[in-house]
């Protein structure tokens, strides 16, 4: 469904060049919910917005559901976009529509036809639990309920993969698992692939089946979420799975890297 | 009674209004698709033209350096070309569009400015043309912030026509010249002013009312 191949990127300022990627190679199976985890400043985010070139990668390939998306131009890439979902951890609503709006216009952008985009929001609407709300505005919303809304909005046109790039980094606990089991039920309805990247082990060990460990830019560890989690390869891993107060002065050396990184 | 207090008010506060409601539509003409320009040709936005945005930001700030009345001027052979004369109503709402369009530019480069990143990359992660994002995104967004922009430029565009009036443009600054300063008259001077603030002030009124209607629908709390 989804595979990178060697994909590089580094930010450029004027004193230096900073990798932030570097040789990346993933392959990402149709249905699966993959998890991407990392400490902040590993490049997980980088990484996922490769996929849909909101980050323009330096060089690999980035192919998605047959498409070599990185080899697309402009007109091209936007086609291929609406069939890439995606949410945010600010879920970014539109304040000016209404959650009916805010739907419809994924719609409105995917050239949906105007006849069928009541129909379709309403279905879609029903799917996330927010009927009752369709005609409020974000700002009368939750945050649990914004992000149901911007699940909504990225499902609307049928996609074949969806992003989560930090999706429930800015909710409570409670509010965090409503939202996995909404994302877990979706999986397993639509069939939809499922790419989302957090630094929260709960997160994935909740949802995900298959992971990757980033970190500096670069992958350091892949498997099941079993794998990972009975038998952590690399400190940065263990670190992660243990959970626990990093006590040896060697955890904490990789905890203070990784935070110089960011 | 030619020099009736009432006539030549009235008189005069129609070719205000005439020329601050033909400026100002004239002026947004102009002015709303520059600022939106300036905004979207920025470097990383969604319509990146660096050379442009250089060109249009060094010729607006050039246009707004100069002192208005040296715009008018500067412009008056243009009025001829357009108008036809120099003199009148008509041939002041030539300097005046120009004059206050690079300012209206700015007002709307400020407000679409406001926009989060993240929203515009949400719309682009849809597969959203730079059009979609400035007609459904950008301009919606920040509607109340264009009305109070647009509300500040109509207040600047009357003071610019009293401005106009001193050399032939007709109005309110007009009158206040030629009656309440040339001729001694206090009642037109105080009654021109008068006028003057009443008009300022209604216009930021209705400006804020509208702007604060756009709020409360989007953000009441139920």
């Amino acid at each position: 469904m989804i595979r990178i191949t060697n994909l590089s990127k580094s930010f450029v300022t004027p004193e230096s060049k900073i990798p932030a990627l570097k040789n990346i190679n993933l392959e990402i199976k149709k249905g699966d919910i993959y998890g991407i985890v990392g400490f902040s400043g590993a490049g997980k985010s980088t990484l996922i917005r490769c996929l849909n070139r909101l980050e323009e990668p330096d060089s690999g390939s980035i192919y998605i559901a047959g498409k070599e998306i990185t080899r697309l131009n402009k007109g091209d890439l936007r086609q291929a976009r609406k069939k890439i979902g995606m949410i945010f951890q600010l879920f970014n609503l539109y304040d000016s529509m209404t959650v009916f709006k805010n739907i419809a216009f994924a719609l409105e952008v995917a050239r949906y036809p105007k006849a069928k985009i009541k129909e379709r929001v309403g279905e879609i609407i029903e799917l996330v639990g927010l009927s009752d709300k369709a005609n409020a505005y974000p700002a009368q919303l939750s945050g649990g309920q914004k992000q149901r809304v911007g699940i909504a909005r990225s499902l609307a046109n049928n996609p074949e993969v969806l992003l989560s790039d930090e999706a429930t980094s800015s909710l409570d606990p409670r509010t965090t698992y409503s939202i996995l089991d909404l994302l877990h039920e979706i999986n397993r309805k639509l069939n939809l692939t499922i790419v989302l990247i957090t630094h929260e082990m709960d997160v994935l060990k909740y949802i995900c089946r298959n992971v990757a460990v980033i970190e500096h830019g670069e992958i350091i560890e892949t498997g099941t979420i079993d794998e990972l989690f009975a038998d952590p390869q690399s400190d940065t891993t263990k670190l992660f799975v243990n959970k626990q107060r990093p006590t040896s002065l060697k955890e904490k050396l990789i905890l203070g890297v990784s935070k110089d990184a960011g | 009674m030619q020099d009736d207090l009432i006539p030549l008010l009235t008189v005069a506060v129609g070719e205000t209004l005439y020329m601050v409601v033909l400026s100002t539509l004239v002026a947004l003409i102009i002015g709303l698709p520059l600022g939106i320009l300036l905004v979207v040709t920025e470097k990383g936005h969604i319509f990146e033209l660096p050379w442009l945005n250089k060109v249009l930001g060094t010729v607006i700030n050039i246009a707004r350096s100069f002192p208005f009345i040296i715009l008018i001027v500067i412009l008056l052979p243009l009025s001829r070309f357009i108008v036809g004369t120099t003199l009148g109503s008509t041939a002041a709402v030539v300097p005046l569009a120009i004059g206050s369009a690079p300012f209206v530019a700015r007002l709307i480069e400020n407000c679409l400015k406001e926009v989060d990143r993240g929203k515009i990359e949400a719309a682009l992660a849809m597969g959203a043309t730079p059009g979609e994002i400035v007609r459904k995104v950008l301009v919606p967004e920040t509607l109340s912030s264009l009305v109070r922009g647009i509300t500040l430029a109509i207040i600047t565009i009357t003071s610019f026509t009293a401005t106009a009036g001193a050399i032939g443009a007709g109005g309110l600054g007009s009158l206040a010249i030629r009656y309440g300063y040339m001729r001694y008259r206090d009642d037109i001077m105080i009654a021109t002013v008068l006028v003057l603030i009443f008009l300022v002030q209604g216009v930021q009124m209705l400006g804020n009312l509208i702007a604060k209607n756009i709020d409360r629908k989007r953000y009441k709390f139920e």
